[in-house]
């Protein structure tokens, strides 16, 4: 049998593990993901930049890791709970074991933990802090050491230089803040020409490269230690169409007057309805965020809620009163998850034709 | 969208009797259907055919019919209540068929009734072969390529358009004979052409072959707004080319990855929006292992076996949702049921792992070909839940009562290597065994998986379960170890036999060791909401969420799988006894494991366990909850087993005590009861050598009935006339030993008859007598059955309420008693005693409108008949005369002998009611299936003993202007004795099958009698023919006194035709 670990939470609450995965001791914030498959996309969501991500389903490693379904190049998750790693993976994309897999990323894994009465336990306390530790007694300052850790999330995951995924289409900048990649499999799906941002791009270095359209991206961590942001957003959105998702949408919200708050436990898993007020379509769609915008918040901002989800009545979405600019909090590029709301970057490309056409228009009157 | 306001009164359509691949799973959803559109408001009508059920109680709707489900009743009840719609969805097939004849007839237009769920058009496009190939061509969904051909040439050029391996189906063979899969040019040329050879019209179809894929199902929902989700997906352990029935099952999916599981939940969703299903759909696919590319395999435009099961699974009660669906309701304002906190529009997730596997009538019926292919053999079903596969498989095995607790199989040791590749290569009911033994052997999981094409991923989890095998006997006595072997589902019996002691000793230790299970709910969100769902299964961990009640509780034992003489009543008598106790004020709690089945709803009790029903998990649960007793009276002999185990470890049994339930069972002990009362009983003897057998029928005198001591459902019990017959019985049906004795009675021909008692130790209450329709030597279930009695004297009736209340006095009977007579020369003797809810008591219950399992419950928890107005005796009977029929599944199954006798055969059974005898069975034929000419022509081949008998059938036949065909011996008789015989017919083992081939091929004969045993003259003639019977759907009667009731019903209804 593998080596004992422990999983030591900020209340003291001690759970003994196996050890797998990377041989290092880590400290992140708990949360639990509701998904039954997809751990290859989840860990490799950088939106999990300083969380140790425990998983409710029991069996994970069952189709092992390949080479097609990362998230990112370099993850950024802290570390990895589960109740059992598989012993076999049996999958025809199957290229190492998710064991091997967190090896090779230093990231540490425990397994052998009653998942279903710690997932109920944030249920009713919140997110809670957390170690992964071979010795219970080194939890305490590793945890204590999240509080700054935990601000530089954004500028850890994001992009430091900006790079090209050239095509023929629109001319999409995309402003990473902890970029998941299938957002680029989607808008390549429909000939995007993008160009991958650093988070900490200005207004101006986003105009020069006078795009089509901007999509704010996904990220970590809470949205207000992002700040910089704003200003940017806030000039964007006059000149060009923006589409906002998960961090991007938190960010596109606070640009605009809204406030957000820290949710009890927030919202990972991919079984999340959530309606589309308009039309009342519901979608399944995938989510990963602990932190969202508050609806009384909205009132006084030039902000239109557009979906909700239908059990909590969380904001799910946005649009801009005046401005073709509009944010969802789930993921419409999905993986893990459904595709249920993958038309959403087809809207997006409708608003910059529908946009340019109006200049158009209005330039020749 | 608010519900429909433009209807109010709905006709629900059961799905008739249980048979292979339509059974318990639709008195689930049924009457869950039935009881949301009540809650919704709506006037609800119900018309099934099938009395054994909850779905036909009074409660379930507001007008219940049992009555035939035929297109000419279901349109009488139409016409009688005007209802504005029909729920046709969840009914099964049946339900599906009906909706699409009365629609054909045009029913449906001339009284305005529209039907809700499904469209025809959606029905046709998903059961017709060429229109759901055309929908799928449309929506560019793969589907296996097909195509009939006549000619090998034909066969070649299609198949090189779609490339091998093809599977070759030859038109009209029995059972598929010559078909088979062809790799190569040079297989499609052998196979084929066999198979041209062996077509009466020269035809094969050529199929695609997808054998080895991996095969996925969605169970998935949709409202009249387009919304829709997935309620479970389902991952089957055996590779497409087994009937998902005939599958062991895993939920959710285990070997897909996210992009997989989307891909596959895309297409299932697509499939759902365009068929434009209000309500629930199966959907089935097939997955290449090594690609991305799937097909659709078939999908269901209703409720199913699959929705019951992904219902249990998953906790999201699909039926009761499609319902609420069908009259307008959206998922998105249906209230989730098990979290009260959520919406139905949720996708549920599952932090455990649940196992199906099937439950095989193979036990039962030992000639039958126990292959598994396309065509579903399986009778019944468990699931388990663990969290991993080792323990969800593990408690399965367990749960499935066929005598292991582990996947060490004894008898798989005994096979030759040879043999064992056998088994792996052409799945059989047992393969599971077969793949853990070969594992055990050394076979590298590489060699398994080539044979059977299984899973790598399933595979290495035996292999495991082997590994840890291992471990368990190197650490003998070792906590740590048996932590880690509770956790992965090994039963504490099957740890002393590892350890060599007993199971009691593993208990010990491990509660020494504090290694208790810990119970964990399911929520349908993995913990994510607060959850209140009263549904729990077991496992080994931290935290358990199960609290005992503070009130008095008391734990009801389930029946488990559906068997073959195990089937829905005891679900039925399970429910009403919970019911019964929460309206007492009692915390009632069920164990049971059968996904199938009402009482597996975590509605209808205070508390779910879904374990296995081993002494074990029992225990375990009972440690728990601390109940005031436990009733074991329901659960028919599953639960009846538990009963003295349960008894000797201080748990108190409630009802009839065990040492009183053991003088009914036991041989000797209820001798001396018998005898102390000086009640007839048929002469008998017990033996425990095959000498001593012999002397015994000697002096008891032939024919004697044989049977081994603890029975089920008359299992291997034969009927011997001479000393030749029960040497070979002796030595080939059973193994005779001290521990199992084998029982040897005198055989009395004459009428049977069976009551069930209701006793509180005071009073005796007979419900009624039903009196069976065929005589002594045809098993209680396999009879048909007429409440009130027809023929029995004043005296007899009598005599049987009699001795009913002696034996219920004598043997202090607490509750319900099934007691079995034969009338003999004007005597009833005692043949049986079961002290027990019978499979009778639904019928008798609805027909007597005396809640028995609600009475019996009272008593067992101290209540007195008495102060109800009760009193000793035979209840009176009202003027209604009601039959029950037998149904039977042979065309599911190859090799049975469908010849009826002492071993029960029938899966379900029908009601026929009206108000004269001849009525009532005509309504019961009808509900049978049964087409039944009045004239035509009659095949009669008849054993000698019965050839008297068979002659007045016959006569009485001729006069109402049948003509009888027979084969030789019977047609001799026959002339000798004046019955004219119109044809003479060629036996079987005379020449070739042609002639009878003909008749039965051409339906020139509407009626096949066929008494001969072959177990008499060693011959195989008689099962062949019933066999050919059969297949070619000719109607088949191996009861001389069926004849005889058909005769009863067809001389009330001819003409008399009498010359001057």
């Amino acid at each position: 049998m593998s080596k004992a670990r422990y999983l030591v939470l900020q209340d003291g609450t001690v759970y003994e593990g196996q050890a797998f995965g990377g041989d290092v001791t880590t400290a992140g914030e708990l949360v639990f993901n509701t998904g039954m498959t997809g751990y290859q996309e989840s860990i490799t969501d950088q939106s999990y930049n300083g969380e140790i991500l425990m998983f409710t389903y029991p069996l994970i490693g069952n189709y092992g890791i390949n080479f097609d379904d990362d998230e990112s190049v370099a993850p950024t998750t802290a570390g990895v709970v589960v109740h059992e790693l598989a012993r076999k993976a049996s999958n025809w994309r199957n290229r190492l074991s998710l064991d091997d897999f967190l090896k090779q990323h230093e990231i540490p894994g425990i397994q052998g933990i009653d998942t279903r009465s710690l997932t109920k336990k944030i249920r009713h306390q919140g997110a809670i802090r957390a170690a992964i530790v071979d010795h219970v007694a080194d939890a305490a300052v590793l945890i204590d050491g999240l509080t700054e850790k935990l601000k530089q999330v954004v500028a850890q995951s994001s992009t430091k230089n900006a790079y090209p995924n050239p095509a023929t289409g629109y001319r999409i900048v995309v402003v990473d803040f902890g970029l998941k990649h299938s957002i680029l499999r989607e808008l390549a799906k429909r000939e995007c020409n993008v160009t991958v941002l650093p988070s900490t791009a200005t207004a101006q270095q986003v105009l020069n490269y006078q795009p089509d359209g901007v999509l704010l991206s996904n990220g970590p961590g809470d949205p207000k230690n992002v700040p910089h942001a704003l200003p940017m957003i806030r000039e964007v959105e006059q000149q060009v169409p923006v589409f906002g998702i998960c961090l991007g949408h938190q960010l596109f919200a606070l640009a605009n007057g809204a406030d957000t708050f820290k949710m009890k436990f927030g919202h990972r898993g991919f079984n999340h309805p959530v309606e589309e007020i308009a039309t009342k379509r519901i979608d399944f769609t995938s989510q990963n965020h602990g932190y969202a915008v508050d609806a009384a918040s909205i009132e006084n901002t030039d902000l239109l809620i557009t979906h909700q989800e239908i059990n909590d009545q969380t904001v799910e979405g946005l649009r801009h009163k005046n401005y073709p600019a509009f944010s969802v909090q789930f993921h419409p590029d999905a993986a893990p998850g459904p595709h249920d709301a993958s038309h959403l970057f087809d809207d997006f490309l409708e608003i910059i034709a529908s946009n340019q056409r109006q200049r158009e228009l209005e330039e020749n009157a | 969208m608010p519900k429909r306001e433009d209807i109010h009164k709905i006709l629900v359509i059961g799905s008739g009797p249980i048979i292979i691949s339509q059974a318990a799973e639709f008195d689930y959803s049924g009457s869950q259907a039935c009881l949301a559109l009540k809650e919704e408001g709506y006037e609800v009508v119900l018309i099934n055919s099938n009395p054994a059920t909850i779905m036909t109680d009074q409660e379930i709707a507001d007008q219940v019919y049992i009555e035939p489900i035929t297109a000419e009743f279901v349109a009488r009840v139409i016409r009688k209540e005007r209802p504005d719609a029909i729920l046709p969805t969840v009914g099964g097939q049946t339900g599906l068929n009906m909706a699409k004849a009365l629609d054909e007839q045009g029913i449906l237009e001339q009284y305005n009734v529209q039907l809700l769920g499904t469209s025809l058009k959606s029905i046709n496009q998903a059961e017709d072969r060429e229109q759901f190939k055309e929908l799928m061509q449309d929506l560019g969904e793969p589907v296996p390529q097909s195509k009939t051909v006549n000619t090998l040439e034909e066969a070649q050029e299609f198949t090189a358009k779609i490339g091998f391996p093809v599977i070759i189906r030859p038109a009209y063979t029995l059972g598929g004979t010559g078909g088979g899969i062809a790799d190569n040019e040079e297989e499609l040329d052998e196979i084929c052409s066999n198979g041209l050879a062996l077509s009466p019209i020269t035809q094969v179809l050529i199929e695609q072959s997808i054998a080895g894929y991996k095969e996925i199902e969605f169970e998935v929902m949709r409202d009249c707004n387009d919304n829709t989700m997935v309620v479970c997906s389902m991952e089957n352990f055996d590779p497409v080319g087994i009937h998902t029935g005939d599958s062991i099952v895993y939920a959710p999916t285990q070997t897909l990855s996210d992009r997989e599981y989307q891909m596959l939940r895309d297409v299932a969703l697509r499939l759902i929006s365009a068929l434009k299903i209000e309500g629930g759909c199966n959907v089935q696919l097939a997955l290449d292992p090594k690609s991305f590319q799937y097909y659709i395999i078939e999908v269901n435009p209703r409720v199913s076996r699959s929705s019951a099961l992904a219902s249990k699974a998953t906790g999201y009660p699909i039926a009761k949702l499609a319902a609420k669906i069908a009259v307008g309701l959206t998922l998105d304002e249906i209230e989730n049921p098990v979290t009260k906190t959520t919406f139905a529009m949720f996708e549920p997730m599952l932090d455990y792992v649940v196992c199906k596997i099937p439950r095989w009538p193979f036990d039962k019926f030992n000639q039958a070909d126990r292959h598994l292919g396309t065509q579903m053999k399986a009778t019944g079903e468990v699931m388990a839940i663990g969290r991993n596969i080792e323990e969800a498989t593990q408690k399965a095995v367990r749960s499935l009562e066929i005598g292991t607790q582990t996947l060490d199989l004894a008898e798989m040791a005994d096979k030759s290597d040879e043999e064992l590749a056998d088994l792996l290569v052409a799945a059989t009911d047992d393969r599971l065994f077969a793949v853990y033994q070969a594992l055990k052997r050394g076979w590298s999981v590489e060699e398994v998986h080539e044979l059977t094409k299984i899973d790598f991923f399933f595979l290495d989890k035996l292999v495991h379960i082997l590994e840890m095998t291992t471990e368990i006997v190197a650490h003998q006595n070792d906590a740590a170890t048996l932590k880690l072997a509770k956790q992965n589902g090994f039963a504490d019996a099957v740890l002393a036999d590892l350890w060599q002691t007993n199971a009691d000793q593993i208990r010990h230790q491990r509660l020494a060791n504090d290694i208790v299970p810990t119970y964990k709910m399911v929520d349908t969100c993995a913990g994510e909401f607060d959850a209140h769902t009263p549904y729990f299964y077991s496992t080994y961990e931290d935290e358990n969420e199960s609290t005992p009640f503070d009130q008095p509780t008391v734990l009801v034992i389930g029946a488990g799988p559906i068997r073959i003489g195990q089937g829905i009543e005891f679900d039925y008598a399970t429910v009403h006894c919970v019911q019964t106790l929460k309206d007492a004020g009692y915390r009632a709690i069920i164990m049971n494991n059968n996904p199938e089945t009402v009482s597996t709803d975590f509605s209808i009790s205070d508390k779910l366990y879904f374990e296995p029903l081993t002494l074990e998990d029992v225990m375990n649960v009972i440690d728990l909850e601390k109940p005031l007793g436990v009733v074991v009276q329901f659960g028919g002999q599953t639960a009846i087993n538990l009963a003295k185990p349960l008894a000797d470890r201080g748990v108190k049994i409630l009802g009839t005590q065990v040492k009183d339930v053991n003088r009914a069972e036991d041989r000797d002990e209820f001798n001396k009861v018998v005898t102390d009362l000086r009640i007839p009983q048929p002469v008998g003897q017990t033996a425990f050598t095959n000498a001593r057998a012999l002397e015994a029928a000697e002096e008891i005198g032939y024919p004697v009935l044989v049977r081994p001591s603890y029975v089920l459902g008359g299992r291997a019990m034969q009927i011997v006339h001479n000393r030749e017959q029960l040497h070979h019985y002796m030595t080939n049906a059973i193994k005779v030993s001290h521990e199992h004795p084998v029982l040897i009675d005198s055989y009395l021909q004459g009428k049977e008859c069976e009551v069930d008692a209701i006793c509180d130790g005071t009073t005796v209450l007979i419900p009624g007598i039903m009196e069976h329709i065929e005589g002594a030597g045809i098993h209680s279930g396999d009879s048909m059955a007429v409440y009130p009695s027809q023929t029995l004297s004043d005296d007899v009736i009598s005599q049987i309420e009699t001795q009913t209340i002696q034996l219920a006095h004598s043997l202090k009977c607490i509750g319900l008693m099934n007691v079995q007579f034969v009338i003999h020369e004007g005597t009833a003797y005692v043949i049986e005693v079961n002290p027990r809810a019978s499979r009778t008591v639904p019928f008798l219950s609805k027909v007597t409108k005396i809640p028995m399992t609600q009475l019996a419950t009272e008593v067992i928890m101290g209540q007195k008949l008495a102060d109800k107005g009760y009193t000793d005796g035979l209840a009176p009977a009202d003027k209604m005369i009601h039959v029950k029929a037998p149904i039977f599944s042979f065309s599911k199954l190859n090799d049975v002998d469908s010849l009826l006798g002492p071993e029960m055969k029938s899966t379900g059974e029908v009601m026929g009611s009206d108000v004269s005898l001849p009525k009532a069975l005509n309504k019961a034929f009808i509900a049978s299936g049964y087409e039944i000419s009045d004239h035509g022509s009659i095949l009669m081949t008849i054993r000698d003993e019965q050839k008297p008998k068979a002659t007045e059938v016959a006569r009485r036949l001729t006069n109402l202007g049948f003509s009888i065909y027979a084969t030789q011996g019977t047609a001799d008789f026959f002339e000798q004795h004046g019955v004219p015989v119109m044809k003479r017919v060629a036996k079987l083992s005379d020449g070739s099958d042609d002639e009878i081939m003909d008749l039965l091929v051409n339906k020139r004969v509407s009626l096949v009698v066929n008494t001969v045993d072959d177990t008499e003259n060693g011959q195989q003639d008689g099962a062949r023919m019933r066999a050919m019977a059969i297949s070619h759907e000719v109607l088949l009667m191996t009861a001389l006194d069926t004849v005889s009731a058909i005769l009863t019903m067809l001389e009330d209804r001819a003409y008399a035709l009498e010359a001057l």
